[in-house]
């Protein structure tokens, strides 16, 4: 049963089965964001504490950072997006997710939106 | 301060072709359609590209003493510009600074036609007005929309509603009926392609906008896109690479000061800050505005410093981001002029860490105009 979390700035992250987390940014985001020319992405043994940027992206408009919402070491990265950054405006929720990490307080997980709270902020 | 945004004739066809509006230049514009900028800036190189221009300045100056009169405020030769014929020129301060670019066709019979940016239009007409009443007639054209064809397929589809059009050359212009509206027609445009700038009555506007929309090649293409576009085509953007700061020969614009009107030509100065120039073109520039590439894959922005390799301040990004066509960041800015030669490897501050950038020539992408 994975669970996915979300943030006030379109982050979703959800954790997975093994225990680590999977990090992206919403659909909301990549369509307010427009074409993404190019994503930064940590390095796999990198540790990030809540609220340290962990990545860049950039569209074809503006800037914009990846801010860790919870403490953790990344241990896995998604490679294509260097070369294909657009993997993120086609499934922003599937193949366009940024790095897994490792959590360091997998209780700070719960400080972040359902799905529902979510919806709810992006409908306001 | 919020002074209420003005709409282009086409307003109503954005919104149903579902634009994403933005303000820009005090109008209510289409920044992108639901497309998006990256799919639309590339359809325009592959095929074509349909554009909302309206929010630009048409003016026309009217008399005998019309060319000449015009002359008198831009390093370009206007008397001599043939009839059909379209030129770019540039209206200057009395201390050689950039107050516009613009567009210059001479329609015959003492009538210029002039197009000018829109955020400049109000400041350049009564530029003008100033200086060229008693020997001319100016007159805005604000019952006229502006719309520009531009791409591979733009002469293929335009000869459809007039096969005149397609016997056309690159600056050249003509007046055509288009779907049966009286139109003025120049192959011109601002994105580097082959293709066409169109000023159609205001009231006939959307529906020549939707004929052409008809036509398969056709996509409606937003400003993000028209800015990347002219990017990748080494095209000035004003108030961003060209201002009152900045002089036609910092600016690397020598090429639109006609030869007649440069220093030793018949008809050399008389334009304001010809003495400027002339002194720049004996002894130097400062700066100079120069096209880049990046070694990396990161955009590069308006704004970021540029640094030797020693991190020395040597100037400024003045235009920058993805290149579609071009697959990756390219850019332009002002540099110290030691530093300006194609192939120099410098150093732009993003996010604070430098990122290695190279002069290089402009455009950054074949320009594809025709030339008969």
């Amino acid at each position: 049963m994975s669970e996915t979390k979300y943030t006030e700035s379109h982050e979703w992250l959800r954790l997975e089965d093994d225990g680590s987390v999977t990090v992206g940014i919403t659909e909301y985001a990549q369509n307010l964001l427009g074409d993404l020319v190019y994503v930064a992405l940590p390095k796999e043994g990198e540790s990030f504490t809540q609220g340290q940027e962990a990545a860049t992206i950039e569209s074809v408009k503006a800037a914009g950072e990846i801010k860790l919402p919870v403490d953790g070491t990344i241990v896995a990265i998604n490679a294509l997006l260097a070369d294909e950054p657009s993997l993120v405006n086609d499934a922003p929720e599937g193949d366009g997710w940024f790095f897994r990490i490792r959590p360091g307080n997998l209780a700070q997980l719960d400080g972040l939106m359902d799905d529902i709270a979510y919806q709810n902020l992006i409908d306001q | 301060m919020n002074a209420p945004l003005n709409r282009t004739p086409l307003y109503d066809l954005h919104i149903k072709l579902g634009a994403k509006m933005v303000p820009f230049a005090g109008y209510e514009m289409p920044v992108q359609y639901p497309l998006g900028v990256l799919k639309e800036h590339l359809h325009t190189r592959a095929q074509a590209g349909l554009f909302d221009v309206s929010h630009m300045g048409q003016v026309k100056l009217i008399g005998k003493g019309a060319a000449a009169a015009l002359e008198s405020l831009v390093p370009v030769d206007i008397i001599d510009l043939p009839a059909g014929q379209q030129r770019y020129a540039l209206f200057t301060d009395e201390h050689g600074g950039i107050l516009d670019d613009l567009m210059v066709s001479n329609f015959g019979d003492d009538v210029l036609y002039v197009v000018v940016n829109a955020a400049c239009k109000e400041q350049d007409i009564a530029h003008m007005r100033r200086h060229l009443a008693g020997q001319c007639e100016v007159v805005e054209l604000t019952d006229r929309a502006l719309l520009a064809l531009q791409g591979p397929a733009a002469a293929t589809v335009l000869a459809r509603l007039a096969p005149a059009a397609a016997e056309l050359t690159f600056m050249q212009n003509a007046q055509l009926e288009l779907a049966g509206f009286a139109c003025y027609v120049s192959r011109s445009g601002y994105t580097g392609e082959d293709g066409y700038e169109i000023s159609v009555p205001s009231e006939h506007a959307a529906e020549l906008a939707r004929r052409l929309l008809a036509e398969a090649e056709v996509e409606a293409i937003g400003l993000g896109a028209r800015d990347s576009l002219r990017l990748e085509a080494g095209l000035c953007l004003y108030g961003h690479d060209i201002d009152t700061g900045t002089t036609p020969i910092e600016g690397s614009l020598l090429w639109a000061l006609s030869k007649n009107r440069r220093p030793g030509g018949e008809r050399a100065g008389g334009y304001p800050g010809a003495d400027v120039v002339a002194r720049q073109l004996a002894d130097g520039v400062a700066k100079k505005r120069v096209g880049f590439i990046v070694k990396d894959k990161v955009p590069v922005r308006e704004g970021a410093e540029i640094t030797d390799a020693n991190g020395k301040l040597i100037g400024q990004v003045t235009s920058g981001g993805f290149g579609p066509s071009f697959a990756g960041p390219v850019g332009m800015g002002y540099v110290a002029t030691e530093y300006a030669a194609v192939g120099t490897l410098l150093f732009a501050t993003v996010r604070g860490k430098p990122v290695a950038i190279e002069v290089a020539k402009t455009p950054f992408v074949p320009q594809r105009y025709y030339r008969g």
